[in-house]
């Protein structure tokens, strides 16, 4: 299966390192340290292949991206070739001062993750004391810059009674978009998934709110709706479909086709240290593996749906069937759609409010557990 | 309950559309085709949508966009004035054009 044409857009995880340690994070479990990092030249050349690939959209997230003293260099690099940047950030360690060197570098965008609405849900979630106020101060920073802002709340079961609040807060903060995402359970999501999936009534309730409030908000705030997959009829169209228009580069130059393919241990991955992204797209083994419909089993090979969502998420069908190439079991037409759906009510009760995360850090790859 | 310190536009004929200062109508080389750059969304606008969007500079009104637009496609105005309008208040709606 060869390209499918350019990619659309390009995920540069810049870096592990992170002044938070959310345990949904969507890192890797095994994080990597800040020796292991691409260099300056090598991510200005790399955006530089992205743009002549067609790329138009670059996110540069990490970790904390903005730990790199070198981001102004990157953003410059994107804008000088028309590329739009995307900043996805915790927030929780910049100055209003980098914020207009970004902005004065070319920055398009910034995404700023809020973990709870409230100190004490920010908190505990990042297990970063300050963290919230720091993250308000940054988002007036954004907004002062007058640069776009979108907020992004990861939504589990210790803040989605906090939707409404959520909603409050962007408008508060004049922020143009509101992504309402409920946690995707692979990586330190799936180690913590018993602490994190929320109940049943609750995600209908929020469903409902986030309906109302994008009605009476028409044109005011854009809402975005990650909608949780353990209670879906149908699966999302990860990444718009394996390799299809999006790719991402990890810390240290490999090529993913999304940021939880290194969960499926068949597959190997080309470095940017070693190819151009233009070769990495057209012929990575990676890329090839799940591109198109060909790799296909029943029920999703001759689904009227195959097309519209490709067979759902790779590595949720990894992490709960077993194989990568089953049919994702968010699905009501896999057979191990209400395996999902047990493992889900389960983890529910199992879960009542147990808060004693397993936290993302750096070098705790059996990370210790700790009680609050 | 939080003041918005935003409201919705409202498209009518005096309205004077143009793009947000971090929405870009670019060409993009590679495939020979215009794209609507935005936060976290990139769209191709087809040919009609294009005629618009180029037009939306912050200087034109509404009812100046839709005369301009029935002569290039020689089309009477009341046609196509409310497909414009329609069109504008979609796009307002998303924050992808301003006025």
């Amino acid at each position: 299966m060869t390209a499918p044409g350019p990619p659309i857009g390009m995920l540069a995880e810049l870096t592990h390192r992170c002044p938070l340690q959310c345990p949904y994070c969507s890192n890797p479990a095994k994080l990597l340290k800040a020796n292991a990092e691409l260099k300056t030249a090598d991510w200005v050349r790399v955006f530089n292949e992205a743009a002549d690939l067609g790329i138009l959209q670059v996110h540069l997230s990490g970790g904390e991206p903005t730990l790199r003293g070198d981001l102004e260099e990157v953003v410059s690099a994107l804008s000088s070739r028309g590329v739009y940047s995307n900043l996805i950030t915790a927030g929780v360690n910049m100055k209003p001062e980098r914020i207009t060197a970004l902005k004065n570098a070319g920055l398009d965008h910034v995404q700023l993750s809020v973990q709870g609405a409230t100190p004490e849900i920010t908190e505990k979630i990042g297990n970063m004391k300050g963290a919230h106020e720091n993250k308000l101060a940054t988002a007036r920073a954004v907004r002062a810059a007058k640069l776009p802002l979108t907020l992004n709340a990861p939504i589990h079961r210790h803040n989605i009674h906090q939707v409404e609040d959520f909603i409050e807060l962007a408008l508060d903060l004049d922020a143009d978009r509101l992504e309402i995402a409920n946690v995707q359970y692979y990586g330190w999501a799936l180690i913590n998934r018993t602490q994190l999936m929320p109940a049943w009534d609750d995600v209908m309730q929020q469903v409902d709110i986030v309906e109302e409030a994008r009605e009476r908000l028409r044109g005011v705030l854009l809402i975005d709706f990650v909608t949780p997959d353990y209670y879906a009829e149908f699966p999302k169209p990860c990444m718009g479909g394996w390799a299809q228009d999006a790719f991402m580069i990890t810390p240290d130059g490999s090529a993913m086709p999304c940021h939880a393919a290194h969960t499926i241990p068949h597959l190997t991955f080309d470095n940017v240290k070693d190819k151009s992204l233009a070769d990495i797209w057209d012929s990575s083994p990676a890329f090839d593996a799940y591109r198109g419909t060909d790799w296909m089993q029943e029920p999703c090979r001759s689904c009227e749906r195959r097309d519209a969502d490709f067979g759902g998420c790779r590595c949720q069908a990894l992490a709960i069937a077993g194989d990568a190439a089953a049919t994702d079991p968010a699905c009501s037409l896999s057979p191990l759609h209400d395996t999902m759906l047990k493992i889900a009510g389960q983890t529910q009760s199992a879960g009542e409010m147990v808060d004693d995360f397993t936290f993302r850090r750096i070098g705790v790859q059996q990370a210790d557990r700790i009680a609050d | 309950m939080a003041a918005a310190k935003r409201h919705r536009t409202m498209i009518t004929n005096e309205s004077r559309p143009d793009l947000p200062a971090f929405v870009r109508l670019q060409f993009e080389p590679v495939r020979g085709a215009w794209a609507l750059l935005s936060p976290e969304k990139v769209m191709w606008p087809d040919d009609v949508s294009h005629d618009i969007l180029k037009r939306c500079n912050g200087k034109m009104t509404v009812a100046e966009i839709i005369s301009s637009l029935a002569v290039e496609y020689d089309a009477p105005e009341a046609i196509i004035g409310d497909d414009v309008c329609g069109f504008l208040q979609t796009w307002a709606d998303r924050r992808l054009v301003i006025a």
